[in-house]
């Protein structure tokens, strides 16, 4: 129907005349200029593009983008967007979420769409607070987190992105800060993935929840990150550090690397296909291990979409419809003038 | 199937009796195949050319323990040679398997009526479970009906033992000799019945050849008995001569069905690809069921996570340039509701199927009503119209199904399609129409930037907006839940503009009215004492109850609503030019209560919410009173 030629097209071709209503200084500005400036980069084209979001201050995103979009309800992009990509596999698709809005009220769908493995990108925007209702604790928050609704501290323990995507089956995981000049390299890693990649962003929300994750994003705290690459060694803190595995106890540890001898200290190499070592990465506590970031996992297999047009292809083979005979068979007797 | 009723004059010659309709009860334990012992006989009264309507009761668990009272399962069909409209009030013969279904359906049977009753189930274990203090068959508690009764468990196990079955497989032959016998009692056929066995067992010949054992011995029985061998009890035999019906082609369908076809026709008629996303409830699920099995139709059917996934998914196809389409029953429409207002304010076509059940809650999961009028017309937040439509028997389902796709693709709008679990279970016979005879409806997608710029939320003489396809060059555009501003679309939260949405929201809506027929007057006249007007389901009661009121000189008519909203234009003065309405319904009144807010007339309720149809005695009593 429409030539699927890529135009060439920069940043600003991706750009709204929309005013952004998103508090100065928010997070999500960043991830929308590298979200911005990732589509040129992928080849994207603008018509051929839909962004589907929920509720919350994240999901105003779609109104942002030069594209197709549709702001949802609340939890329910997921489920949405499957419509789409079922009605049309054409069509780029990409679901905007919070952590609210993807891992509460919307979990159960969160939650099958990773199981389905719809092929689409799955951008949560975690900043561990419900923002847009005016900062009551989420899902993600960590234990004591103090917010009106819990003005004594939270008590429940918070979930964390990564491991539930795992958890329902995700084929891609990664994740990134909203502010990371790598996020516009996961976005193209999550966009090359054919399957449900899912991006966990670490998202600084100024207002009710500053600073959450300072203790790794700040400059001062680089040395928390440990970002991944493929086929490289899980090293951190300028290298003076790497990730092992402890093959007694069967979990990761944290080794000191001597004059940059990483093989010598038993530093894992970063296999994205490694589903047992994602599980553990995705766990492991901050503050005795570093953050993992970047491409966690990516393992790609048949996506829900694909097997279902494979199927409806195979079942309708040399079937043609006729609506007069369909409603003329089963149980039919002729009266006759 | 408009065709006055004909009695045929007794043949001397022959020993049968004949009869103009006869309603047959098939009562036993959920397990024991009444349902299907209760589809092959309708079966075989399409194919002997009655006419018929069905109405299957069976409990919600799935195999409730053997024996009890809430185990009973039931299959009632009214089948004669005249128009029927309803599964019939009492039944004339009562098949009663055990004594537990003696007991819950003996007291509807007519004074006077036929029960047939395995004694072989009638053990001091199943008296006690059906809670009898003695064997009904021995005492005379049974007096004032016929009572046959006989060993069909062991007649059954003598009909099968040469193919070597356990007790337990011979056992589920039963139902096919207590169908043998009935076959022989209304003078039908076995053989197509024999073909659907073997077609039914193919895989397992030896099944298939018990079951037809059983259903010949079954015949047998009641030819042997007849020429009144000793120790046999004589059984009457009736005919029930052909209904005399439009020629043409003839099938029998239920509610279900029908909803399915029709959707496939409107998609068909407005040349648009459907999405149906789905989640298991019943009585709906069999719409799904349907539809999963016509994928060369352009049908896209995806079973969701659960009821909001299933209407979100629709909504997400309808964006992207397919008729969304859900379904559900009370509990799964009430999850779906903001999605529902998600599609009212994005403006996109989509079809909501409720098949009604007993509410509140889950309610009567297996039992008819029609209570939920006010959730489909107001319940919703907000200011949030839209079309309702409502079926009156299964083979209309087909009609409105049409109906909501050409309502939901003209006016860019959701609708919601009313039907029940009587109409979505219960068969009747259809004539097959001639789908060249519909006026097609194709859609039309915006594809080029129109003069004077693109809007999304641009307007058309009926005041829908332009469906786009994402992939469209030139015409991206972002649409969502928050106000839209009037033409662009983008958000806007000013008073004037919502004043204005709102407005437009509901006069959209209520133009739809200028795009329906009038209402019409089913039967009698378009004005005098009496009406009762009716919506879905009661419309075989409440027919045959007029029609039954004229006939002894009673000036009363009968109006029978398709259009629940907005209503037919001329529905005020229609209801005006009556003394009296009465508006009969499965609920508390709340049709009424609608026609007593649009047109402030003295509408008087008539209602029963026994998860029961009503039956056509209790409308013609309320007739009678109303008249007297």
């Amino acid at each position: 129907m429409n030539d699927m030629t890529p135009i060439k097209t920069t940043p600003k071709d991706w750009e709204t005349d929309q005013e952004v209503r998103w508090c100065p200084g928010c997070g999500d500005y960043a991830i929308l200029k590298a979200v911005q400036r990732t589509m040129p980069e992928i080849g994207g084209t603008p018509e051929n593009t839909v962004f589907v979001s929920g509720i919350g201050c994240s999901s105003r995103f779609p109104y942002y983008m030069e594209t197709y979009g549709f702001h949802t309800i609340h939890g329910r992009a997921p489920a949405v967007a499957t419509g789409v990509k079922l009605a049309n596999p054409d069509l780029d698709v990409w679901v905007i979420s919070g952590d609210g809005d993807a891992l509460s009220i919307g979990g159960n769908h969160t939650m099958h769409m990773l199981r389905r493995n719809l092929d689409c990108q799955f951008l949560l925007f975690n900043n561990e607070i419900y923002g847009l209702t005016k900062g009551q604790y989420s899902p993600t928050s960590r234990e004591g987190t103090r917010s009106p609704s819990t003005p004594f501290g939270s008590v429940d323990h918070p979930t964390k992105p990564c491991a539930f995507a795992l958890g329902a089956g995700a084929r891609f995981v990664a994740r990134a800060i909203d502010v990371s000049k790598q996020l516009v390299d996961v976005l193209k890693s999550a966009h090359a993935h054919k399957g449900t990649a899912f991006v966990e962003i670490f998202q600084n929300c100024i207002v009710y929840n500053a600073d959450v994750f300072a203790g790794f994003t700040e400059k001062a705290n680089r040395d928390h990150q440990l970002w991944l690459e493929n086929g490289k060694p899980m090293l951190f803190a300028g290298d003076t550090k790497g990730i092992a595995l402890d093959v007694a106890s069967l979990s990761l540890k944290v080794v000191e690397v001597v004059d940059g001898n990483w093989e010598a200290a038993g530093v894992l190499v970063h296999d994205v296909t490694n589903r047992t070592v994602a599980h553990m990465l995705v766990e492991m506590p901050f503050g005795e291990f570093p953050m993992a970031l970047g491409v966690l996992y990516d393992d790609p297999r048949p996506t829900f979409d694909s097997a279902v047009f494979e199927q409806n292809a195979a079942v309708t083979k040399g079937k043609l419809p006729n609506l007069q005979k369909l409603i003329s068979t089963g149980q039919t007797w002729t009266v006759d003038a | 199937m408009a065709i006055a009723a004909r009695i045929d004059a007794p043949d001397n010659a022959s020993p049968l009796q004949s009869s103009e309709a006869v309603v047959v009860r098939f009562a036993g334990d959920s397990g024991d195949g009444m349902q299907l012992t209760g589809g092959q006989f309708t079966l075989s009264s399409a194919l002997a050319g009655n006419d018929f309507a069905t109405f299957p009761d069976f409990p919600a668990e799935i195999r409730a323990p053997l024996g009890t009272l809430f185990g009973v399962s039931a299959f009632q069909i009214n089948f004669g040679s005249s128009e029927i409209e309803t599964a019939g009030d009492a039944p004339d013969v009562l098949v009663a398997m055990n004594p537990a279904a003696l007991k819950t359906n003996v007291k509807d049977l007519k004074p006077g009526g036929l029960i047939i009753a395995d004694s072989g189930e009638f053990t001091a274990r199943n008296l006690a479970k059906a809670e009898y203090d003695a064997n009904p068959l021995e005492d005379d508690s049974l007096g004032k009906w016929q009572l046959i009764q006989f060993n069909i468990s062991q007649l059954t196990l003598d009909a099968v033992k040469p193919f070597g079955l356990g007790n337990k497989e011979a056992l589920r032959c039963k139902n096919m000799w207590t169908l043998g016998l009935s076959l022989w009692m209304f003078d039908r056929d076995r053989q197509p019945i024999i073909d659907w066995l073997k077609d039914k067992f193919a895989k397992n010949p030896v099944l298939a050849d018990a079951n037809i054992a059983a259903l010949n011995a079954g015949h047998a029985y009641g030819e042997t008995a007849e020429i009144g061998q000793p120790g046999m009890v004589a059984i009457p035999q009736r005919h029930v001569s052909a209904a005399p019906v439009e020629p043409g082609l003839y099938r029998t369908i239920t509610g279900a069905d029908a909803v399915a076809y029709g959707l496939v026709a409107g998609c068909q008629l407005a040349d648009v690809k459907m999405f149906f996303g789905g989640y298991p409830i019943t009585p709906a699920s069999s719409i799904l069921h349907a539809l999963s099995r016509l994928k060369e139709y352009g049908v896209m059917t995806f079973q969701a996570e659960d009821e909001i996934a299933a209407i979100a998914s629709a909504i997400g196809a309808s964006y992207a340039g397919q008729l969304g389409v859900t379904s559900s029953s009370g509990p799964g429409i009430a999850l779906k509701t903001e999605a529902i207002g998600l599609a009212v304010m994005t403006e996109l076509p989509l079809v909501i199927v409720n098949s009604q059940r007993g509410g509140p809650s889950t309610g009567l999961p297996t039992k008819t009503e029609q209570s939920d009028l006010y959730q489909a017309v107001y319940g919703r937040n907000g200011d949030t119209p839209l079309p309702v439509i409502a079926a009156r028997s299964p083979s209309d389902a087909f009609d409105c199904a049409i109906e909501a796709v050409r309502i939901a693709t003209q006016f860019m709008t959701p609708v919601i399609l009313l039907t029940d679990g009587y109409i979505a279970n219960a068969a009747e016979p259809w004539k097959v129409p001639d789908m060249s005879t519909y006026q097609p409806f194709p859609v039309t997608f915006l594809d080029h930037v129109p003069e004077g710029g693109f809007k999304p939320y641009g307007r058309d003489n009926k005041l829908a907006r332009p469906w786009v396809k994402p992939g469209t060059p030139g015409l991206r555009h972002r649409i969502g839940g928050i106000e839209k501003q009037v033409d662009t679309g983008h958000i806007n939260y000013s008073p004037e503009n919502h004043q204005a949405m709102t407005d437009l929201r509901k006069n959209k809506v209520d133009g739809v009215a200028d795009h329906i027929p009038d209402q019409d007057v089913c039967l009698g006249t378009t004005s005098g004492k009496l009406a009762m007007v009716g919506w879905g389901s009661t419309f075989g009661p409440i027919h045959q109850a007029v029609r039954r009121a004229r006939a002894k000189g009673m000036d009363v008519s009968h109006i029978h609503l398709r259009h629940i909203w907005p209503m037919p234009k001329n529905l005020g003065e229609l209801l005006k030019s009556y003394d009296t309405v009465i508006v009969p319904e499965m609920n508390t009144g709340q049709l009424k209560t609608v026609l007593r807010d649009q047109y402030l007339v003295d509408a008087k309720p008539l209602n029963k919410v026994s998860g029961q149809p009503f039956r056509i005695a209790e409308i013609e009593a309320a007739i009678e009173e109303a008249l007297a």
